[in-house]
C-alpha cells in the first residue's frame, strides 16, 4: 500500500512525459491525484504495514503530513485542469517586461507535477534518515522545473536561486546524516545502529551526545533552509512569486510541510537522547526570527505574491516557535500546520485568478476586485483573515494554543514578542487586503475598463468577467474546510493530532 | 597502506588549493575531475576488511559520476556558455589562497575538537573532508559565473562524501546511491539551468541575476 503509495504518481508522471495531448495529460493529473487521495484516505482506516525492514512506514505524524500534501494536491489538480486550459501555449508578452517569452511543454508540467507528488509521499513515510534526505532532495529536482514553467528571465532567476540555496542548504543536512551516523556508530566502530527513527529513539541513550548535537545543527539549518525558516529562506519569495499559482500553492502547503516533518524527526531523536533543552533553544530563536523577518518584509509589500510568502515564512517561524515550546505546542503545531497549508493553498489559488484577470501583481495597483470578480473578492478577503488568525477559521483556535503554550510555560517575553509580531502582519496586510478588494478597478488589460461606468452596481460590473467554476471551486473548497476546523475537528482527526504530537514530541 | 590513504589525502587537499587559484575554467573543471577520481580510490585503501563488490562498484560509480560525467557536463555548459574565465571573483586569487590556508589550520583544529569514536584509516580524513567542504562553500560564495558555483557545490558534496567514506564499510548501499543519483540530478538540473541563463542573458554571471527582490 505505501509503495502504491509512492509509485503510482511517479508511473504515471513517467507515462506521461511521452504523452502530447493535452486533455489525456490532464485527465491522468486528476486520476492519478484522485487514487492518490483515495488511497491515502485508506490509510485511515487500516493502518498499511510496513515495508522493506521498516524503512518505509507511515507514523501518526506522518499520515497527517501525507494527508496535507494528498488532499492539496487533489485540489490544486482541479483548479491546475482549468489552468492548463485557459494557457495559451504559443509565443506571448510578459506583462512586466514586454519580452516574449514561451512556456515549458505540458508533459513536462504533468510529469513533473506528478514526481513531485510521489517524493513528497516517500517524505512523509520514510523512517530512514538516509532515505529521507534523499526524497527531499529529490523534492527540490523535480520542483525546480515547474518553478521555470513560465520561460522568462524572473522565473530563471528564481529557479536558480531555489536550485542553488537549497541544494546547499541540503547537503548540509546529509552532512548531518553523517554525523548522526558517526553518533550511532558504536564503540568498536564496524556496525551502527541504523538510521530508523525508531531505533534511534529507543537505543537514544547510547547516542554519542556531541556528534548528536551536531547532527542536530546541521539538519535544522539544511531542512530548515528547505523550509523557509529566515535567515535562509532567501530563495523562498522569489520562487513563490515566479512559478505558476498552482505550483506556489503547493510549494507552500506541502512542500514547507515535508521539511518541517524531517526536522520533526530529528527533534525526536534528540528529546530521546535527552537534548531536549538544546533543541528548544534553537528552535525559538529560529521561529522567533523568521516571523521578525517576515513581519518587516509583509508591512508596505508591493507585491502580493511575495506577500503570501513571507507570510509562508512568517507561518514556519510559528511552527518552529510551537514545536520549540513543547507542551501542548507541539499539538499546536500538528494542528496549525493543516491550517496553514490549507489556507495558504486557498488564497495562492485565488491570487492566481486574480493575476490572470489584473496581468499585474502589483499592491498598489490593484483596486477594486470585489467590483469585477466579486466570489474572487470574497475569497480573498476571507482569506486574509483566517491566514492572519481571526475567528471562527481554524488558524484561530491554533494560533491561541499557541500562545497558550508559551504562558503556560512560563515564557511571558516570547507571549508578548509573538501577540506583537502576529498584531505587525495582521495590520500590514490588512492595509494591503483592503485596498485591493475595494475601490474601483483603472485599466486592465484584458478588458475595457471604459465599459465599466463608475458608481454602476457591483452585480453589473461582475456579469463582464467570468469566473468559472474550476477557478473558484478549489479554493472555496479549501476556505470551508478552515472554516470547518476552526468550529469542530472531527474526532479521528484528532485521535491523530494528538498521536501524531505524542510521537514527535518522543512520548 | 596508510601511507598510501595519506598520500590520497594530501593531493585531495592540494586540488582544493589548485581550484581556488586558477582562474580558467576548463583547469577548475578539470581538477575536479581528478579530486572526484581520487576520492574514488580512497574507500579502496581505506577499507580494512577485503574488497567486497560493494566496496569495489561504489568506488567505480563515484569514478565515473565524479570523475568523468559531472565534468563532462560542465564542460559542455561551460563552451554552450563561451565562458572562458572567471574574471574578477568577488575574492582575488591571492586572497583566495591565503583564505584557504586560514582554512586548512581552522579543519585541523576542527578534526581534533572532534574525535571519531572508533579507528578510521587516517586521523588525517576529518580535516580533509572539513576543509574540501569549506573550500565548495567558499567557491560558492565568493565566485561569479554559474559554472563556477556548481562547482563549489560539488567540491562540498565530495567533502561531505569523503567524510562518509571513513566509516563507508557500515552505510546502506541503496542510500549511498540514491545520494549520487541526487547529486548527479542536481548537476544536470544546473547545467541546463546555466543552458537557460545564457540563453536568456548572454551571460552566467550569477551576481546579476537581481531583478527579485523585496
Amino acid at each position: 500500500m505505501i509503495l502504491l503509495l509512492i509509485l503510482l504518481p511517479v508511473l504515471a508522471g513517467v507515462i506521461s512525459f511521452f504523452i502530447r495531448p493535452g486533455w489525456m495529460l490532464r485527465s491522468i493529473l486528476l486520476a492519478t491525484a484522485g487514487f492518490h487521495a483515495l488511497l491515502t484516505g485508506g490509510t485511515w482506516l487500516r493502518q498499511p504495514a510496513s515495508v522493506l525492514e521498516e524503512w518505509l512506514f507511515l507514523d501518526a505524524p506522518g499520515r497527517l503530513f501525507l494527508s496535507i500534501t494528498s488532499l492539496l494536491f487533489l485540489v490544486t489538480s482541479v483548479y491546475a485542469l482549468g489552468y492548463l486550459m485557459r494557457e495559451d501555449w504559443g509565443q506571448r508578452q510578459d506583462f512586466e517586461e514586454g519580452m516574449l517569452f514561451t512556456n515549458a511543454r505540458e508533459s513536462v508540467f504533468v510529469c513533473c507535477l506528478l514526481i513531485f507528488l510521489g517524493m513528497m509521499t516517500l517524505v512523509t513515510v520514510s523512517q530512514h534518515f538516509g532515505l529521507l534526505w534523499v526524497a527531499v532532495e529529490a523534492t527540490t529536482l523535480v520542483s525546480a522545473p515547474l518553478i521555470y514553467f513560465h520561460r522568462h528571465v524572473r522565473s530563471l532567476e528564481a529557479t536558480w536561486k531555489y536550485i542553488m540555496i537549497c541544494s546547499v542548504g541540503i547537503a548540509l543536512a546529509l552532512l548531518g546524516n553523517f554525523f548522526l551516523a558517526v553518533a550511532a556508530t558504536t564503540a568498536t566502530g564496524h556496525d551502527h545502529v541504523p538510521l530508523l527513527v525508531n531505533s534511534l529513539v529507543n537505543g537514544a541513550a547510547n547516542l554519542s551526545r556531541p556528534w548528536l548535537k551536531a547532527a542536530f545543527i546541521f539538519m535544522l539549518v539544511g531542512y530548515g533552509t528547505k523550509m523557509g525558516l529566515a535567515p535562509l529562506h532567501t530563495w523562498l519569495p522569489d520562487a513563490h512569486s515566479e512559478s505558476p499559482s498552482v505550483i506556489s500553492a503547493l510549494l507552500s502547503g506541502a512542500l514547507l510541510n515535508c521539511a518541517f516533518l524531517a526536522i520533526l524527526r530529528i527533534n525526536q531523536v534528540c528529546i530521546a537522547a535527552g537534548l531536549a533543552e538544546y533543541g528548544k533553544t534553537l528552535l525559538l530563536g529560529f521561529g522567533l526570527f523568521s516571523m521578525l523577518v517576515a513581519a518587516s518584509f509583509i508591512v508596505k509589500q508591493l507585491d502580493f505574491k511575495r506577500l503570501l510568502a513571507y507570510s509562508s515564512v512568517e507561518h514556519m517561524g510559528i511552527l518552529s516557535l510551537a514545536v520549540g515550546l513543547g507542551g501542548d505546542g507541539v499539538y499546536a503545531a500538528m494542528l496549525h500546520a493543516i491550517n496553514h497549508s490549507l489556507t495558504k493553498a486557498m488564497l495562492f489559488l485565488v491570487a492566481g485568478n486574480i493575476l490572470a484577470v489584473y496581468h499585474s501583481k502589483s499592491t498598489t495597483d490593484i483596486r477594486g476586485i470585489s467590483s469585477i470578480l466579486p466570489i474572487n473578492g470574497v475569497l480573498w478577503i476571507v482569506g486574509f483573515l483566517a491566514i492572519t488568525g481571526s475567528p471562527p477559521f481554524g488558524l484561530f483556535v491554533s494560533e491561541l494554543l499557541v500562545l497558550k503554550a508559551a504562558l503556560d510555560q512560563g515564557h511571558v517575553a516570547i507571549a508578548m514578542a509573538y501577540l506583537g509580531l502576529l498584531g505587525i502582519v495582521f495590520i500590514g496586510m490588512a492595509a494591503i487586503f483592503c485596498r485591493m478588494v475595494q475601490g474601483y478597478p483603472a485599466e486592465l488589460p484584458t478588458f475595457d475598463t471604459s465599459q465599466l461606468v463608475p458608481n454602476r452596481t457591483v452585480a453589473t460590473a461582475s456579469r463582464f468577467f467570468h469566473e468559472s467554476p474550476l477557478s473558484v471551486l478549489p479554493p472555496i473548497v479549501l476556505g470551508m474546510l478552515v472554516t470547518l476546523l476552526g468550529l469542530f475537528i472531527p474526532s479521528p482527526l484528532q485521535q491523530t493530532l494528538i498521536r501524531a504530537a505524542a510521537t514527535v514530541s518522543g512520548q | 597502506m596508510k601511507l598510501w590513504t595519506e598520500t590520497l589525502i594530501v593531493l585531495l587537499i592540494l586540488t582544493n588549493l589548485k581550484l581556488i587559484s586558477s582562474s580558467r575554467l576548463s583547469a577548475c573543471i578539470r581538477i575536479v575531475a581528478v579530486q572526484g577520481i581520487l576520492l574514488g580510490v580512497v574507500p579502496l585503501l581505506a577499507g580494512q576488511n577485503p574488497l567486497t563488490w560493494r566496496i569495489a562498484s561504489l568506488a567505480g560509480l563515484t569514478m565515473i559520476l565524479k570523475g568523468m560525467v559531472f565534468p563532462w557536463l560542465l564542460l559542455k555548459a561551460m563552451r554552450s556558455a563561451n565562458v572562458r574565465r572567471e574574471m574578477e571573483p568577488f575574492v582575488g586569487y591571492s586572497a583566495s589562497l591565503i583564505v584557504a590556508a586560514g582554512l586548512l589550520g581552522f579543519s585541523i583544529w576542527m578534526g581534533r575538537q572532534l574525535p571519531m569514536p572508533f579507528a578510521v584509516a587516517s586521523p588525517l580524513i576529518t580535516p580533509m573532508a572539513v576543509f574540501t567542504i569549506m573550500i565548495g562553500l567558499f567557491a560558492v560564495i565568493s565566485r561569479r559565473k554559474a559554472v563556477t558555483q556548481v562547482l563549489g557545490y560539488l567540491v562540498m558534496e565530495n567533502g561531505i562524501y569523503a567524510f562518509g567514506l571513513s566509516f563507508a564499510q557500515q552505510e546502506p548501499f541503496l542510500i549511498e546511491l540514491g545520494t549520487l543519483l541526487d547529486v548527479f540530478m542536481a548537476v544536470f538540473v544546473m547545467g541546463i539551468t546555466i543552458f537557460h541563463i545564457n540563453r536568456e542573458f548572454n551571460h552566467i554571471d550569477a551576481d546579476r541575476l537581481n531583478a527579485l527582490r523585496g
